[in-house]
């Protein structure tokens, strides 16, 4: 019997990237294998290659720089934020994803430039996103970014793991956004600081490439390092012709030593929704329907994805959004808007009142497209709801699935979307 | 040496959007501007408060959660933000503190009200509570942040060693 402790999907990935034993609480410095930056966090990142006297990247082919957070621009300052981004790419020949091209959490994985088992970080808290498809990504600093792309390397403390199963199966009119709101309620907005997750059980099994997405988008709501999941049929299927290299699935061992391990049983859990101002701040929908809202939007590395649309489009469709109630919908990437378009999903949108806004972050971060008025209620698809994230600190951000959000915008308040999965609808 | 300075107290739970709203943060790469706007949406005063003659940003548990953006630590700089002291940091925000040169210090922040006199000697690893005459011990920096520290930031570290040279 061998006595070596067995590995968490983190320990196994720092492991095979630093060349070392690696096991949690080890600090090591590890190859990445892409780099990414966006439009708020490339600029400093830029200034510190600049700082360091480094003029290139380690390989052109492994970094990339995305236009989504403030795109395309709405004002002089962040155009020249872009010109700086573009010259980047020209001079060292960092991929550029350039406005309209979408979210840079939707692209990263889409354009398959991480695939299973890799280790990658970018320059934004949602890069922990690609957990759902076995990378161990993570968002780090500018500096942080920018001693990535000069070097390939970066230093790391391995972290401890928390592992999460849902048992139970999902109900009709439940989502992925639910299951992770769920989380944050239970644990908090610090409940795995320096952790990573590892999600487990047949509900996650059963999800999509989409909705997992959604879940280990919002590991660093609960303080998060990584929301890792395994490769499985459907990661491997999502992949065929979509990796730029051959995926290396990365299981953990099963006697593999877990810092905290809790269950959710997702029968039990019914549509959540985050109140303002925090992350953490759930609760069942049933306390807060009937609050009436004035703007919805879908979309976000959260859920802006094909089947987030479509989910939308189902109640929407052949229904009108209230008239008290703006809805905007910003398609996660260009490919998402296309397939959306090609399905019909865009047309039952625009039809039933919502206004589509460029593939990119939309009005998520209070920058553009959608900024709320003083005292407004909205309802979002995101996953954040600090005050002001939407650009005015004087509004009110519920976060909930994207069937809360499309059912709500019909009815003008918070509205359980259960009702429109079980042939009920209004 | 010991920096002296006045104790700016806030909750728990303090986020990169309250540090810096998003909409500042992509108007320009210049901090010095965007430091007037420092922790405005629960303090619309902190920067005309502490940029006189500096403070010490005190807070609760998980200062910094939320976004990766490194303007969070810079324009606390650029408002003469001397330290952050809390009981807990999120991840991301404590290495960008560190990356870009700002003190953060973990410890018992209850100890401390708003408005103390504070003195900060971080290599003697020394805090002291001036106004409550009483010393307030503190975790040291994990050696591989301590190094990089003392060589300047991550950038200097990178200049002097041509990449990493932590262990």
């Amino acid at each position: 019997m061998s006595t070596i402790p067995g590995k968490t999907i983190a320990e196994k990935i720092f492991s095979a990237h630093s060349g070392t034993d690696a096991y949690a609480g080890d600090i090591v410095v590890a190859d990445v294998d892409f780099v990414m930056g966006q439009d708020g966090t490339t600029p400093l990142a830029i200034r510190a290659l600049e700082n360091m006297g480094v003029d290139r990247v380690f390989d052109p082919a492994k970094v990339a720089v995305v236009m989504d957070h403030s795109s395309p621009s709405p004002i002089e300052g962040v155009s020249a934020l872009h010109t700086m981004m573009r010259e980047f790419g020209k001079k060292t020949g960092a991929k550029v994803y350039d406005v309209g091209c979408g979210v840079c959490h939707q692209l990263i994985p889409e354009a398959g430039h991480v695939v299973p088992g890799d280790l990658m970080v970018g320059c934004d808290s949602h890069t922990c996103t690609y957990g759902a498809v076995n990378v161990f990504s993570t968002g780090v600093g500018s500096t942080d970014g920018a001693a990535a792309m000069a070097s390939g390397k970066l230093w790391f403390k391995v972290p401890d793991t928390m592992k999460v199963t849902y048992s139970g199966e999902l109900q009709p009119g439940v989502f992925s956004k639910d299951l992770i709101l769920a989380l944050a309620g239970a644990i908090g907005v610090d409940g795995a600081t320096y952790m990573a997750l590892e999600f487990h059980g047949p509900v996650v099994d059963a999800l999509s490439v989409d909705a997992r997405m959604t879940i280990s988008n919002m590991a660093i709501e609960v303080g998060a390092k990584a929301g890792l999941m395994r490769a499985d049929a459907t990661t491997l299927t999502w992949y065929e012709g979509r990796g730029s290299r051959a995926p290396q699935p990365v299981d953990p061992d099963a006697d593999a030593v877990y810092a905290e391990e809790i269950t959710l049983d997702a029968s039990a859990i019914g549509p959540q929704i985050a109140k303002p101002h925090a992350v953490g701040n759930v609760s069942a929908i049933e306390e807060v329907a009937g609050t009436p809202i004035a703007q919805g939007f879908i979309g976000t590395c959260t859920n802006g994805r094909l089947e987030d649309l479509g989910i939308a489009a189902a109640i929407l469709r052949g229904r009108h959004v209230h008239p008290d109630v703006r809805l905007i919908v910003a398609p996660a990437s260009k490919q998402i808007f296309l397939d959306a378009m090609e399905v019909g999903y865009i047309r039952d949108l625009v039809e039933a009142g919502a206004v589509l806004v460029a593939p990119g972050c939309g009005p998520c971060v209070g920058t553009h497209n959608g900024v709320p008025s003083d005292g407004e209620n909205v309802i979002s698809t995101a996953n954040r709801n600090f005050k002001g994230r939407m650009g005015n600190s004087n509004a009110f951000i519920y976060l909930g699935s994207p069937a809360t959000v499309a059912a709500s915008c019909v009815e003008g308040v918070i509205t359980d979307p259960r009702k429109y999965f079980t042939g009920e609808g209004a | 040496m010991a920096i002296t300075a006045k104790a700016f107290k806030y909750g728990d739970d303090i986020n990169t959007d309250y540090i810096i709203s998003g909409k500042y943060k992509f108007k320009s790469a210049d901090m010095e501007a965007m430091a007037v706007h420092a922790m405005e949406d629960l303090d619309p005063h902190y920067y005309e408060k502490v940029k006189p003659s500096g403070g010490f940003l005190v807070a609760g548990s998980n200062f910094g959660m939320g976004s990766s953006r490194e303007q969070a630590p810079l324009v606390l700089i650029h408002a003469n933000t001397r330290a952050v002291l809390a009981k807990t940091f999120a991840r991301i925000f404590y290495r960008n503190a560190i990356n870009t040169g700002l003190p953060v210090v973990e410890c018992d922040t209850d100890l401390i009200d708003d408005g103390d006199e504070l003195e900060l000697d971080l290599a003697a690893g020394v805090l002291r509570d001036v106004t409550k005459g009483i010393e307030i011990p503190f975790a040291p920096l994990p050696p591989v942040m301590a190094q990089l520290l003392a060589d300047g930031g991550l950038v200097e570290h990178f200049k002097k060693h041509g990449g990493f040279a932590v262990s």
